[in-house]
């Protein structure tokens, strides 16, 4: 049988990296094949070709057994490639229809197209109406337009990557239902994602990559996840271990914490309730866009409440700016690594100032003490495994991971009493995340108050010692993780605030 | 074929470089347009860049219009650069530099005739504080309404060049002018005026204080924390407010020290080397200075550098209007070109050249 899509010894460089090294990659019609690596392994890189945004500099790519050599997104799709990317393009302030036929080459007319579309959404069981705004639209949901987008293409090849990681278990089994209705019609789909049960119960075959190569395939629900972990990073794995340990006095207390919405589709917080104590961390989960960015902004001083809604050690400091915040013990990693938690241009060096200032004394009458500066950023590059030259390369050099442990490290070494990460692992391959998250955990064991909020959930019970959910800025009542299923979860961030009600 | 391929990191060799390449790129374009002007491209070159300084006829008057010239440049860029470095672009240093000459003219002239050692000191703070309000102007607009300070400042040049223009008819005319516009002439009021300090130099008290703003900036920039704020306001707005930087503190300071450092440029002027408030005496260094500041990248050094660059082209200008009849626009031309490849070879800074044969890609 002539497969779908065949690329045979593809290889990509860019200045100083081979991206992809004679890479070869076979989907079969109407299979789910899985594409597995590490970041920086090659995968998006490998995508990028495949829907034509990017030239390979030697191999072959055929479809259907044509040589297939796009030269831009038109003409992948012209072939039959539709791609779901994880960073939707959507204009909040249009509605779905119109974000559609944006999209399209010749769009039909509006009226013809809010049929068709509501016409695939219910042949795919993903309910969507056409004339709502973009901007009303939950995570999941703006999902479901990117691929009523593609499925309007008719595609031969659907490519989806990390698709789950802004949707709720139940929406995840929407996703997967409508998936495999696709697969029965013939079509194939490329999956990229970490999450590795995901792939075992979706997937029929599996690519692996690693520093750009081939490292073999595997059927995945014939191979373990520990197994397809350890060919992805190429040694043992190792797994945090949650230590069982007392816990102190609370340090951190949020009480009646709102705020409105600083931006016209941000969310408003609503009566935010929370303790954390030393030596605990506590996870809050959700699906983006229901206040984790502006729980964060909260809690880092960007946004300023009433003195007592916040309070660290009997302290109010709900006012106070973020350096004070800061000197107190307050120390915050926010979810978005360039441009928010460090300045792309800047080196590591000044990216460790940006937070570390005051802790770290790293000046004196104003004065910047670049030596002590230069010293504490290669501490955090020796502790938390930064892969860099040295600590003078600006933070934008650094791939995502690497970054992510030096903000998440600059953090930690400043001894926080309450450290607050947003997304702590995301973006980040097997092995760097569980080493960032061992540091929180060993951080909370050293004393200090960890809040984790995240949207990978299986993060959130690996470390956390107790969860609660953030639902449209509210957040539900806490729950000690090791008595929940993943089936209350699920009705946790979905906004179902009565949950003793609903268990009773 | 040509390839552009972006580069990891900024490389700093080719960041040093471009300002020699802009300055031989621009001799080359400009050469090309004195050709077509029937003029000889290397004469006219020769003109602008080598007379001043060492043709034996000219240079016993222009060698020290470089430091006249360079000074006031300079010291505008320097705290322009500033702002630019934290995206704050105040475009109206000219409107601050004609409210610090008047303010500090007329502390000077409400003086008159007394003669003591305080009267040019209280002018030159006269002056800071002139330009100081000019700016607060849109920095004051811009924490509370969110106003653009670009427009705010650009329309403030043109409400000074009125009031310039309403000082030198009126309220500081000289009553013993016998009715000509313009008021008293500084360098007939030794108090007030800011004298030539060793003769045949041109170093003025305006040009020590550019050379203190130069050290002062480079020492603020690299060393200080709050150098460091505006540093990462600039490249990432964000990141600054995470880290606890008040934007609005920074707005204030860095519309308020350029506007300062105008004013003092003005004051400097308008007591020295143009002598009194005339409605002449805008002639665009607040705008020029804009071009020395991003011709120096910049860098206080770069600036000082630029600047007194940027003051040859205009005395060797003027010698080529003078000797080779060149027209004044081709000489701004001129001008425009050095910021134009200046700005085009920010290119290889950022990206690599590649030669491509066609077909391998």
């Amino acid at each position: 049988m002539t497969p779908v899509l065949d690329l045979k010894n593809v290889t990509k460089a860019y200045p100083g990296v081979i991206a992809n090294n004679a890479v070869n990659l076979t989907i079969q019609a109407g299979e789910v094949h899985a594409l597995l690596g590490e970041n920086g392994a090659g995968k998006s890189t490998l995508v990028k070709m495949i829907y034509g945004l990017v030239k390979p500099d030697a191999g072959q790519m055929s479809m259907s057994g044509v040589p297939f050599a796009p030269s831009e997104p038109r003409a992948a799709r012209a072939n039959g490639v539709a791609m779901v990317f994880q960073h939707f393009s959507l204009f909040e302030a249009l509605s779905v229809a119109e974000n559609i036929a944006l999209g399209m080459e010749s769009p039909p007319k509006m009226g013809d197209l809010a049929a068709k579309i509501t016409q695939v959404s219910n042949d795919y069981g993903l309910p969507l109406d056409p004339s709502r705004l973009v901007g009303e639209l939950s995570a999941g949901e703006r999902q479901r337009v990117e691929i009523i987008r593609c499925l309007l293409q008719n595609p031969k090849l659907l490519i989806m990557d990390e698709p789950t990681s802004v949707l709720t278990p139940q929406e995840v089994d929407i996703l997967f239902a409508t998936l495999r209705k696709l697969k029965s019609e013939g079509t194939s789909i490329l999956y990229i994602s970490h999450k590795l049960e995901e792939i075992r119960s979706l997937c029929d075959a599996a690519t692996i990559l690693r520093l750009g190569k081939n490292v073999g395939t595997c059927i995945p629900s014939e191979t373990s996840a520990r197994d397809m972990a350890e060919m992805m990073v190429g040694s043992a794995l190792h797994v945090p271990q949650k230590q069982i340990k007392p816990t102190g006095p609370e340090v951190l207390k949020l009480t009646h914490l709102s705020l409105p919405a600083a931006t016209p589709f941000g969310t408003s917080l609503r009566d935010i309730n929370l303790t954390v104590c030393q030596g605990e961390v506590f996870g809050i989960g959700g699906v983006a866009g229901n206040g984790q960015d502006e729980l964060l902004a909260a809690l880092s001083g960007e946004i300023r409440s009433a003195p007592d809604a916040i309070c660290v050690d009997g302290q109010n400091l709900g006012h106070l700016n973020p350096t004070k915040r800061r000197k107190i013990g307050l120390l915050c990693a926010p979810e978005e690594r360039l441009g928010h938690a460090a300045a792309p241009d800047m080196s590591l060096v000044e990216n460790a100032i940006l937070t570390a200032v005051d802790r770290k004394q790293l000046k004196r009458n104003g004065f910047l003490n670049w030596p002590a500066a230069k010293a504490f950023a290669e501490k955090v590059i020796e502790t938390f495994d930064v892969r860099t030259p040295n600590a003078q390369n600006a933070a934008r050099s650094l791939s995502g991971g690497n970054l992510q442990k030096f903000v998440i490290g600059r953090e930690i070494l400043q001894n926080p009493r309450v450290l607050v990460v947003n997304q702590p692992t995301w973006g980040v391959d097997a092995a760097a995340a569980a080493a960032i998250r061992q540091a929180l955990m060993d951080l909370a064991t050293q004393g200090a108050a960890v809040v984790v909020i995240s949207q990978d959930l299986d993060e959130l019970m690996e470390i956390s010692d107790r969860f609660a959910a953030l639902n449209e800025g509210r957040l539900s009542a806490p729950r000690p993780t090791n008595s929940l299923g993943v089936e209350q979860i699920g009705l946790m961030l979905g906004g179902a605030h009565d949950l003793e009600a609903a268990n009773a | 074929m040509l390839k552009l391929e972006p580069r990891l990191q900024p490389s700093k060799t080719w960041a040093a470089l471009t300002p020699l390449l802009a300055v031989f790129a621009t001799m080359i374009a400009g050469g090309i347009m004195f050709a077509t002007l029937g003029k000889d491209p290397f004469e006219a070159i020769r003109t602008i860049f080598y007379d001043p300084l060492f043709n034996e006829q000219f240079a016993s008057y222009s060698r020290p219009q470089l430091l006249v010239k360079a000074g006031p440049l300079i010291l505008i860029a320097i705290g322009l650069s500033l702002g630019f470095r934290a995206g704050i672009w105040n475009i109206g240093a000219e409107g601050q530099y004609i409210i610090g000459a008047i303010s500090g003219a007329a502390v000077g002239l409400a003086l008159y005739p007394l003669d003591s050692w305080i009267v040019f000191p209280l002018m030159v703070i006269a002056g800071a504080f002139g330009g100081f309000i000019w700016a607060m102007i849109p920095a004051i607009l811009k924490i509370k309404f969110n106003t653009n300070e670009i427009l705010v400042s650009l329309m403030l040049v043109y409400v000074a060049g009125q009031l310039l223009a309403s000082m030198a008819l009126g309220l500081l005319r000289n009553p013993e002018g016998g009715g000509f516009p313009g008021s008293r002439n500084f360098q007939q009021y030794p108090s007030g005026s800011n004298p030539e300090l060793i003769v045949g130099t041109g170093m003025h008290w305006g040009v020590m204080t550019a050379f203190i703003a130069v050290i002062a900036t480079y020492v603020l920039l690299s060393k200080h924390h709050l150098g460091f704020q505006i540093r990462v306001t600039g490249q990432s707005p964000r990141a600054a407010r995470f880290a606890g930087v008040n934007p609005n503190l920074i707005i204030a300071l860095c519309l308020g020290i350029s506007g300062a450092l105008s004013g003092l440029a003005g004051l400097f002027e308008v007591s020295g080397p143009a002598g009194q408030v005339s409605i002449d005496f805008a002639s665009g260094y607040g705008f020029t200075a804009i071009i020395v500041a991003f011709l120096g990248r910049l860098h206080p050094v770069g600036i000082l550098l630029a600047g007194l660059l940027m003051a040859l082209t205009y005395i060797g200008g003027e010698l080529a209007q003078f000797m080779l009849g060149l027209p004044s626009a081709a000489i701004q031309a001129f001008q425009g070109m050095l910021l134009f490849f200046l700005l085009a070879g920010d290119v290889l800074t950022n990206y690599r050249l590649r030669f491509k044969r066609k077909g391998t890609a």
